[in-house]
């Protein structure tokens, strides 16, 4: 069967080679806007694993709730403040109810008893929100102001709304490096990735500051799931593959460090997307049309898992591993 | 093994061998296909209690050699070759070899960098079982006859593969107790708690874990073999991330390093599953909420208490 | 009692010993029907459980004037789990008939045991083409379709059209690729390209921008379930629809445009049914469903009420006399029960013959988004595997 995928990008006019470097470059746009969303769940996330050394499964049903809450309010009163500040806001009371009533009796505990709590807060989240809001997928709205696109460079119009998320997660990160680098909790909070013991032996409350942090990590997680509605589906188990794809992130990155997500999200965003997009045509110049077809998007998929694997073997604790003791 | 863990293995193996008799005797044949799923998903438990429970490593991606044992299966079928002997033996092999590979790889990382490589490893295998389109992909593969032991033993009997299945349990319970209670095993099991000592001792540490991490990846591939045999269907949804975490609840529940314990773990597990769905579409809440209650309100694993000797305070 | 009574006297009856007359009927009838009930896709099952549920009020609680019942089976959407409940149907519950099955690899696992029962089992949904064609036995019949026509109904109406140039966009695994077989079987013009995506991906700008720069003229996806909310909302939002029109089969439907709003609006599905087919009993079910469900009701729901009273003629039919299976087999094989399709018949492999439509998504009366019929494609179409059927009567 005669495909005539490549005519496109196979031709050597100036035309074609200006059009191929746009391509690229929206690409690379989709990667870094895939990042972000990936780097608000990875940065609450290690935040959590690195400093309270606690293994949550249940990160993704936070994200869940956050894009519940949110996509119903905004169908609701149509208001983005609204809509934001009531799924950041439930969302960090979920998470401080499971973190005073499940999570402290955890600390002490082995990784695995975590793993097995955890593990059912994402079943029982799974169900609440099919018993709460329905079977269905929720209607998750772009807000107005958002929908529509623009151009950014001359045929290349590109949606608002994933503007906004780079926009967004650009925000949350230097919010974060503000935090952590410059000011009192952020001492507190790097002193936590290092050394738990010493911080407790220098009188700080430590239960009220891991309160805090997992509240903060909720918080994170909340919106990246409230951004995430619109263009994903709003469904039960929505966070289940994407807390695989943040805990890739936060391994990547090293755990407790929010700089290190922030790389490895990066790195993790623009490989898939520039997978996704150019491993296909690349294969086909070898191999042919149909071969290149099926065994493109298989590597593409492998090719995070393969990437993590690759960096883990040469730096086994992340690349920017907070330094410890 | 202690005597008590002794007892608990013997009551375990003795109520599971009563099963068809009673199942018979109550007109309930269901029960049996219940209870070889049971036995199949102890063995897989087992199997990932070698390395976990008594040697630390987490692994999150073992469900990869229950499909691989099935695949084992399935593929030989498919091509022609029935012969039961071959079929096992290819499913440990095949296993065997995968779990060489990801264990070099994996095991010069610990903690949540071992994990996360698991299930690395155990992501792309079932990607790639799920692009196998000449063996149905994700739409599976019937596989139309059962591994032919000759008149031995005619798989075809629902019964008689139960039988089958719990002889392989009985057989890696012995075989798992002798190597935990070895000189190999208490490397391993030493390492758990203080591997730089090991280190510092002269054993290489590596190799002996390598070794574990293998056995341990053949034996759950004889459990996929089963597997295969019983659901005569081969599927890469049950190499999911997923399976890999009920395995490992299975494991946690019944308590780890025991070895019996994750075999009760199996039973309570897909027990409750499979009574809980029939009583209502939103089982996952009642499971989800009974899972962080066993945690919170019990120390080490549900029946640890009652099955091992409370460890030293470390 | 009765019903062993009822096996003898069969039996002695089929060695020519006795008449076949004075046969016991049964005193009540068990359903046994597997869906998926827990997990995102339990959408889905609460359509079908909901049809179901709703066939049987209608016919007053009775399978064929006899009391009956329908026990629900959750297959979680795992293979190795459906059989299991299948198995658990057919020897604890001891059901009568099997139906549901949503899913081909569900359906694929439990259907040795099934068959081997003797058991009449009606795939409600899932239509994978081993059924259709090798695999085929006498007491398997599918109230639904084979899985390839649908895409195959796209196929010929592209074809017919003369639109070229199309992207094809499908997730990396059997039915896609199946359905994209599916779709070329009939459409002979150009295509632009055949992209498989990953199963379970969220995030399609990456293949949205691929397609910008392809300029097609047309863009046909199978992406079931959320992939398809995904895609299609993204593609919405990206601006393309209004030059590059989205056609798709199994990725559009009642079970998820309450989540898509707008962002479907004008696109293209095809289909067997459609809510607003032109019927005297699919106006009565539609009417009853939204009364009682108050919700647009799905194709899964037409199929699950289709396959109900599919049984309940079949029964009526041999007068309740379930041991008599060759009969309501020949009873079930005349398609005699009343239809939300309108009036079809089966094919030699228990398949039906019937007409695909070509489906617009528009605002219906009540302002939901619905699939309805915008043209006839296919008339009477049989699938492609029949004739690889070759089946071997029921002993």
């Amino acid at each position: 069967m005669p495909h005539e995928a490549d005519e496109v990008g196979g031709g050597g006019s100036a035309a074609d080679r200006v059009m191929h470097a746009s391509l690229l470059l929206e690409q690379l746009l989709n990667g870094v806007q895939f990042a972000m969303t990936l780097f608000l769940m990875a940065a609450g996330l290690t935040l959590i694993f690195g400093i309270m050394n606690l293994i949550n499964l249940a990160h993704g049903s936070l994200y869940m709730i956050g894009a519940y809450v949110a996509a119903s309010s905004y169908a609701a009163w149509h208001s983005v403040l609204a809509a934001l500040a009531l799924a950041i806001g439930a969302t960090i009371v979920v998470g401080i109810v499971l973190e005073v009533g499940i999570f402290r009796a955890l600390y002490d505990r082995d990784h695995l008893d975590q793993v097995l709590a955890t593990f059912g807060l994402i079943l029982f989240f799974n169900e609440a929100v099919r018993m709460i809001w329905g079977a269905t997928a929720l209607y998750a709205a772009v807000p107005r102001f958002l929908a529509g696109q623009v151009e950014l460079l001359p045929g290349i119009p590109y949606p608002v709304y994933r503007l906004a998320i780079i926009g967004v997660g650009l925000a949350v990160a230097l919010f974060l490096y503000l935090l952590v680098g410059h000011t009192r909790i952020g001492a507190l909070i790097r002193a936590g990735a290092s050394n738990r013991t010493m911080i407790g032996a220098l009188g700080i409350n430590i239960g009220l500051l891991y309160t805090l942090i997992f509240g903060l990590g909720a918080g994170l997680a909340a919106l990246s799931g409230a951004m995430a509605g619109p263009i994903f589906t709003v469904e039960s188990g929505m966070g289940d593959d994407f807390l695989i794809l943040a805990f890739v992130v936060i391994v990547i990155g090293g755990i407790g460090s929010i700089r290190g997500s922030f790389i490895a999200a990066l790195l993790v965003g623009i490989a898939d997307a520039v997978g996704r997009a150019f491993l296909r045509p690349l294969l086909a110049l070898a191999v042919s049309q149909s071969a290149a077809d099926s065994a493109g998007p298989a590597l593409a998929s492998l090719l995070i898992y393969a990437l993590m694997a690759a960096i883990l073997f040469f730096r086994p604790r992340g690349l920017f591993p907070p330094r410890t003791r | 093994m202690t005597a008590r863990r002794r007892a608990v293995t013997l009551a375990t193996l003795a109520v599971l061998a009563l099963v068809p008799p009673v199942a018979g005797a109550l007109n309930q044949g269901f029960y049996v296909d219940l209870a070889t799923r049971v036995v199949i998903f102890a063995i897989a438990a087992l199997s990932l209690d070698i390395i976990l429970g008594y040697g630390g490593m987490i692994s999150f991606g073992h469900a990869a050699f229950l499909g691989i044992g099935s695949y084992a299966v399935g593929i030989s079928v498919t091509l022609g070759l029935t012969n039961g002997f071959a079929h096992f033996g290819l499913a440990a092999g095949a296993s065997a070899v995968v779990a060489l590979v990801i264990g070099v790889v994996s095991l010069r990382t610990s903690g949540a960098t071992f994990i996360m490589i698991t299930l690395a490893f155990a992501q792309m295998i079932y990607f790639f079982c799920e692009s196998l389109s000449q063996f149905g992909g994700d739409n599976g593969l019937a596989i139309p006859t059962h591994s032919d032991f000759g008149r031995l033993i005619d798989l075809d009997n629902p019964a008689t593969l139960y039988y089958f299945a719990l002889a392989w349990l009985v057989a890696a319970l012995l075989f798992g107790n002798r190597l935990v209670d070895s000189r190999f095993g208490m490397v391993i099991r030493a390492a758990k708690s203080n591997e730089r000592r090991m280190a510092a001792l002269g054993f290489p540490v590596f190799r002996y874990r390598l070794l574990a991490f293998v056995i341990s990846g053949a034996m759950c591939g004889i459990a996929g073999a089963l597997l295969a045999n019983q659901t005569e269907f081969l599927s890469p949804a049950i190499m999911h991330w997923t399976r890999s975490g009920e395995i490992m609840m299975m494991v946690i529940l019944g308590g780890r390093g025991t070895l019996i314990g994750p075999v009760i773990g199996a039973a309570i597990y897909l027990v409750l599953e499979n009574v809980l769905s029939g009583l209502t579409e939103h089982w996952q809440v009642i499971l989800g909420s009974i899972l962080v209650a066993v945690v919170l309100l019990s120390r080490p694993g549900l029946l640890r208490g009652l099955i091992a000797r409370r460890p030293a305070r470390a | 009692m009765n019903r062993l009574v009822g096996l003898v006297v069969a039996g002695a009856a089929a060695l020519g010993l006795m008449p076949a007359s004075g046969h016991a009927a049964a005193d009540h009838v068990e359903i046994g029907f597997v869906t998926t009930l827990s997990g995102p896709s339990g959408i889905i099952g609460k359509h079908m459980k909901d049809a179901a549920d709703l066939a049987m009020d209608m016919l007053g609680g009775k399978i064929g004037g006899i009391p009956a019942s329908i026990v629900y089976g959750d297959d979680q959407f795992r293979p190795d789990v459906g059989r299991q409940v299948t198995e658990e149907m057919l020897k604890r519950d001891k059901v009568d008939f099997l139906t549901g099955y949503i899913w081909s690899n569900v359906l694929l696992a439990s259907y040795a045991p099934a068959i081997k029962s003797g058991v009449i089992m009606i795939g409600a949904n899932a239509g994978p083409h081993e059924l259709a064609g090798a695999m085929c036995a006498p007491n398997y019949f599918s109230a639904s379709w084979q899985n390839d026509e649908t895409p195959e109904t796209m196929g010929k109406y592209m074809n017919d059209k003369g639109i070229n140039d199309v992207y094809m966009i499908a997730p990396n695994y059997a039915a896609g690729k199946d359905m994209m077989n599916g779709f070329r079987r009939y459409f002979k013009g150009r295509v632009t390209a055949e992209l498989y995506t990953k199963p379970g991906q969220a995030d399609y700008q990456v293949e949205i921008s691929e397609i910008r720069a392809a300029k097609p003229k047309a863009v046909f996806v199978f992406l079931p379930g959320g992939m398809g909310i995904q895609f299609v909302k993204q593609y919405a939002q990206s601006g393309l629809r209004e030059t590059i029109p989205l056609y798709s089969a199994f990725s559009v439907d009642e079970t998820t445009l309450p989540a898509l709003g707008d962002a479907a609006a004008g696109n293209y599905e095809v289909g067997f049914w459609a809510p607003d087919l032109d019927n005297a009993r699919n106006k009565e079910f539609v009417t009853a469903f939204e009364a009682k469900y108050h919700y647009v009701p799905s194709y899964y729901a037409a199929q699950s009420f289709d396959a109900i009273n599919m049984i309940d003629d079949a029964v009526r039919a041999v007068h309740g006399d379930l041991s008599d299976k060759k009969a309501m087999i020949a009873r079930m094989e005349q398609a005699a029960y009343s239809s939300v399709r309108g009036h079809f018949a089966y094919n030699t492999n228990h398949f039906p013959i019937e007409d695909f439509y070509l489906l617009r998504i528009e605002k219906g009366a009540d302002g939901k988004y619905t699939r309805k019929i915008d043209s006839r494609v296919f008339t009477d179409h049989k699938d492609a595997y029949y004739q690889e059927c070759h089946m071997k009567p029921m002993k």
